[in-house]
């Protein structure tokens, strides 16, 4: 029991005595950011959050947004789960993303691929070069096995069970928790198929910015990457900064880098022609 | 005892023996501790492989937590094949073939437009063998994720560039799966013809359930 609560009255202003707090983890309304790319108006700022370590956000994003996300402190991983917002069976397909461009190893200007042939999102910046198509996220029984326990509920959650919520949060369930890709931590593949991970920490404030190509649901889980093999639950905040930007123009270089990025693109353009 | 080579070595009664017309997909139960046999009859033929949980379909094969979890992208003798919730599914008990696939994932009318060109959009695709299986309980496009490609060969360079290259299967080479739970199994037998995975030439497969 705590003392002077016992009436609404009390409660409330106790509760709303706490309203003007303010953290490092904790999405800030109306966005505010004063580290954006020149030319991006502040006005054209649509969201500003960081996610705590063992986090996780979602949210809707108009075609043309930039999506930058900041590993603050070196530490994060972004776990990501990729959604078409007006229909969301498509969904990212990680197989099809390292199949279609014939190499496995995100970095600026590698394209995220729906089941459909088409664009979710070009990664248009990154200065992290270090991330991974193949591990996915830990589970319940992985983070119990390593950290004691992995439930949401817990100190140690779990990447599947923080997309499952953020993916909820939009109406989805766990059939729609698919396999996903981890920016910030990399895995390198070695001759004999062997997966080495590299989870660091690394140097703080990397960045990777996204640009949406389609109306998408982004969900992000920010929880240690599934071979993190140190013995404690090491996870930073994740900072997400996302702006208004124009859809990608014909003549964009990265829209046609490639002759199967293009014809995703045209995939995608001939989706919106209606 | 048979003579029939593609039965050699599988103990107990035969439940289940199938073929697969090439392009086809094939859908079947398999209870925990039974053994699936998996024959490439023609050699070099891309098997691409589901499997559900019987008892909740939403827990299916994670290819991310499976190659996670042996530190390895290769599928071998011994890999245990895990769900998407950790749990073992199946375990390859025996492989004639060095390794099988799981990075590829399966071909679909969409991404061979991307891949080919959309002059390809109209061939015949795994997604579609998926969905046809699956849609007969139930399940649909999002339940189709990641899957396995026996008698598949997709090796990663140091540079991260990959590719699905010549098979290293040959007519009647076989790989053996047990239960570890009861399974839903979905198959599409490749229907490609745009790139090697099938020797440009899709074949049978045979499938064979024993206890």
């Amino acid at each position: 029991m705590s003392g002077g609560l016992a009436d609404p009255k009390a409660a409330r202003e106790h509760a709303r005595a706490q309203g003007s707090t303010r953290i490092e983890t904790m999405p800030v309304l109306p966005p505010v950011a004063d580290d954006l790319p020149k030319g991006v108006a502040t006005q054209d700022l649509v969201w500003e959050e960081t996610i705590a370590p063992g986090g996780y956000a979602s949210r809707r994003l108009a075609r043309g947004t930039r999506l930058r996300l900041i590993d603050k402190d070196g530490d994060a991983c972004a776990s990501l789960n990729i959604f078409n917002a007006e229909m969301p069976t498509e969904r990212l397909n990680v197989a099809d993303t390292v199949k279609v461009q014939w190499n496995a190893y995100l970095g600026a200007g590698k394209l995220l691929l729906s089941d459909m042939g088409r664009v979710l999102a070009t990664i248009v910046d990154d200065s992290a070069g270090t991330h991974d198509t193949f591990c996915g996220v830990s589970n319940a029984a992985t983070n119990a096995r390593k950290y004691g326990e992995g439930r949401n509920s817990g100190a140690y959650p779990n990447g599947r069970d923080r997309l499952i919520l953020g993916a909820a949060k939009h109406g989805l369930t766990r059939r729609d928790v698919h396999p996903c890709v981890n920016l910030f931590k990399r895995t390198r593949i070695e001759a004999d198929g062997a997966i080495t991970p590299i989870v660091g920490p690394f140097a703080p404030g990397r960045a990777v910015i996204l640009r949406a190509e389609m109306e998408v649901i982004v969900v992000i889980a920010n929880c240690p990457h599934v071979l993190d093999k140190r013995p404690e639950y090491s996870s930073t905040p994740l900072r997400v900064t996302a702006w208004r930007g124009p859809v990608t123009p014909e003549q964009d270089p990265l829209r046609k880098a490639t002759p199967e990025g293009l014809r995703a693109f045209l995939n995608t353009e001939d989706y919106y022609r209606r | 005892m048979t003579d029939d080579p593609a039965l050699s070595g599988l103990s107990g009664s035969i439940l289940h023996d199938a073929i697969v017309p090439a392009r086809a997909p094939w859908l079947h139960h398999v209870m925990a501790g039974q053994t699936l046999r998996i024959v490439d009859v023609e050699g070099n033929q891309a098997v691409d492989f589901l499997i559900y949980s019987a008892a909740d379909d939403a827990e299916r094969y994670s290819a991310q937590d499976t190659v996670a979890a042996q530190g390895n992208l290769f599928l071998r003798k011994g890999t245990v094949l895990l769900s998407n919730e950790g749990n073992p599914m199946m375990t390859i008990t025996a492989s004639a073939v060095d390794y099988h696939d799981t990075i590829g994932g399966a071909c679909s009318c969409e991404s061979n437009t991307l891949r080919y060109g959309h002059h390809t959009k109209h061939q015949h695709a795994c997604v579609d063998n998926f969905l046809e299986a699956n849609l007969t309980q139930g399940r649909g496009k999002r339940d189709i994720v990641s899957n396995i490609n026996f008698f598949m060969n997709v090796p990663v360079m140091e540079d991260g560039t990959l590719g699905i290259v010549d098979g290293i299967s040959a007519p009647g080479l076989t790989v053996d799966l047990r239960a570890e739970m009861d399974v839903i199994v979905v198959v599409s037998n490749c229907p490609q013809i745009n790139n090697p995975c099938n020797a440009f030439n899709p074949t049978p497969v045979r499938m064979i359930v024993a206890r």
